[in-house]
């Protein structure tokens, strides 16, 4: 062991050294971490894309009520309004991820979370929501209401 | 009896050299003052982590951690196993205790300023472990699957994904996908009974080591009277006997708490509801909750969450790093500003948790 402080160290040769574990422990540490970064991310599952549901029957739905309808995994607020028409709108609230509802006495779709109310057009009017909820377009075919993408 | 226990003692001492610990821990003395009531806090708030661990790795033996059975399963310990419903009421109760408790202890340190050089580590390390509370307490709030856990946690979720630049990963990396699903509660799961648990021991060994190690902080005003009017009273036994006492007030709290008001169990996750009128968060997350209200959709050019997100953010980040930026204390001198910063947020969460609860 003494023998070797006397052999001059040649710093090229150090540094080339010292490059090559330090690489080596960068490289080692990526190949380690790469992988479990992958694995903490979900892979994305094939979604049926759904463009139109069924929502059920036109004589079975009161008027002045709202229902929440199953769009693929989404849902979906289905209402009949007092006069009669119906309305669909994107079920999630702006805001936070809640679920919408209708509210008779409002006259409006609410959410329970955070107090945010839209307007039976969709529209953001009070509370923390920032942005209107999409509408979609709703069709009856012999008392049969159908929701569809895009208005 | 004695000299069994002597003997074993004697065996254990001649391969350790245990007379030193008990040498150390007999010199150990434990300042007497006018604030010495906030010492017991942080002992109670590890008597009810203790509960918790017993009776979480009870339940444990029951639950199951999937979307389909996890309602059910807790329904079954409830309904079913002899005492589950005692040991689950126990283990919400101590939660909400183990937070309150947290917070007083944290609260007599901050003012009392106990955590000023060279007391930092400690309470940084408190500090994270309050927040893996919250993160106990946030997780564990999903595993029964049921209707307000489901909102919450799309809620809270959510928040973190308005962060910008990292807020989408990081929602994407809690949910195990873009929404709040079976997927969520695997995860949560985990993060509840196996990554929290892990990193809270290490803390807590580091926290308790450290406080052994410093002995416990003075008071300013306390800390520069002559050695003959400051009063002190031995660690062990009168100390960790007053602990053992008050342990067992909690425990008896906890006990009346969990038999006389036993832990709801709701109605079952539906993805396909509506989110229900009255909804709410755990009472310490009601503050924050109750801002989000207030703050409007937009203000100036910046998203009214984002801003709340930032505004929480930066407020809580200058709480943590308080040693840092009170070098006033740690010299010896006082510090109105801290106090002031203090008795602010103590009001503002406050005035926010009640009218949160009131509404």
């Amino acid at each position: 062991m003494e023998k070797s402080t006397d052999v001059p160290v040649q710093p090229g040769k150090r540094d080339f050294l010292k490059w090559l574990i330090g690489s080596a422990t960068a490289a080692w540490v990526v190949s380690v971490a790469y992988p479990i970064f992958s694995f903490l991310k979900p892979p994305k599952q094939g979604e049926v894309e759904v463009s139109s549901v069924k929502a059920g029957k036109l004589s079975e739905m009161a008027k002045d009520s709202g229902m929440i309808v199953k769009f693929g995994t989404k849902p979906v607020i289905l209402i009949r309004k007092a006069d009669g028409d119906l309305k669909a709108f994107s079920g999630t609230c702006t805001h936070l991820d809640c679920t919408v509802q209708y509210r008779k006495d409002f006259g409006s779709i609410w959410c329970a979370c955070h107090n945010g109310k839209y307007d039976l057009n969709g529209s953001n009017i009070s509370g923390p929501p920032p942005k209107p909820l999409d509408e979609y377009k709703v069709i009856i075919k012999e008392d049969e209401i159908f929701i569809s993408k895009g208005t | 009896m004695r000299s069994l226990s002597k003997k074993l003692y004697d065996w254990i001492n001649d391969r350790v050299h245990l007379d030193d610990l008990v040498e150390f821990m007999g010199k150990k003395y434990v300042p007497i003052n006018s604030h010495s009531v906030w010492y017991y806090f942080g002992g109670i708030s590890l008597f009810l982590f203790i509960i918790q661990v017993i009776t979480g790795i009870l339940l444990l033996l029951y639950y199951k951690g999937s979307e389909d059975l996890a309602f059910e399963s807790i329904h079954f310990i409830m309904a079913k196993v002899q005492f589950g419903w005692l040991i689950r009421s126990i283990h919400s109760w101590a939660a909400n205790l183990f937070i309150l408790a947290a917070f007083i202890h944290m609260f007599s340190v901050y003012f009392t300023k106990a955590y000023r050089k060279p007391r930092e580590i400690t309470w940084l390390t408190g500090m994270v472990m309050l927040l893996l509370g919250f993160g106990f307490g946030f997780s564990g709030y999903l595993l029964p699957w049921n209707e307000l856990a489901f909102f919450a946690t799309k809620v809270g979720t959510d928040i973190a994904g308005v962060v910008p630049v990292i807020g989408k990963p990081i929602l994407v990396f809690l949910r195990g996908g873009e929404d709040v699903t079976g997927a969520t509660l695997s995860r949560f799961f985990g993060l509840h009974v196996a990554v929290f648990p892990g990193i809270f021991t290490v803390l807590l060994a580091t926290h308790l080591l450290l406080v052994q190690r410093q002995g416990m902080s003075e008071p300013l005003e306390l800390a520069n009277n002559p050695a003959h009017v400051r009063k002190t009273m031995p660690f062990f036994p009168n100390f960790l006997l007053r602990d053992l006492l008050f342990w067992l007030i909690v425990l008896n709290i906890l006990a009346i708490l969990a038999v006389f008001f036993p832990w709801e169990l709701g109605k079952k996750a539906d993805a396909f509801a509506s989110a229900p009128a009255g909804i709410k968060p755990e009472w310490y997350f009601l503050f924050m909750f109750q801002t989000l209200k207030y703050i409007p959709a937009h203000v100036l050019f910046i998203d009214g969450e984002v801003l709340g997100v930032l505004l929480f953010g930066i407020g809580g980040l200058l709480w943590i790093l308080v040693p840092f930026w009170d070098k006033k204390s740690s010299r010896g001198e006082r510090n109105l500003i801290v106090n002031y910063f203090g008795i602010g947020v103590v009001i503002y969460m406050l005035l926010l948790t009640i009218l949160g609860w009131l509404t």
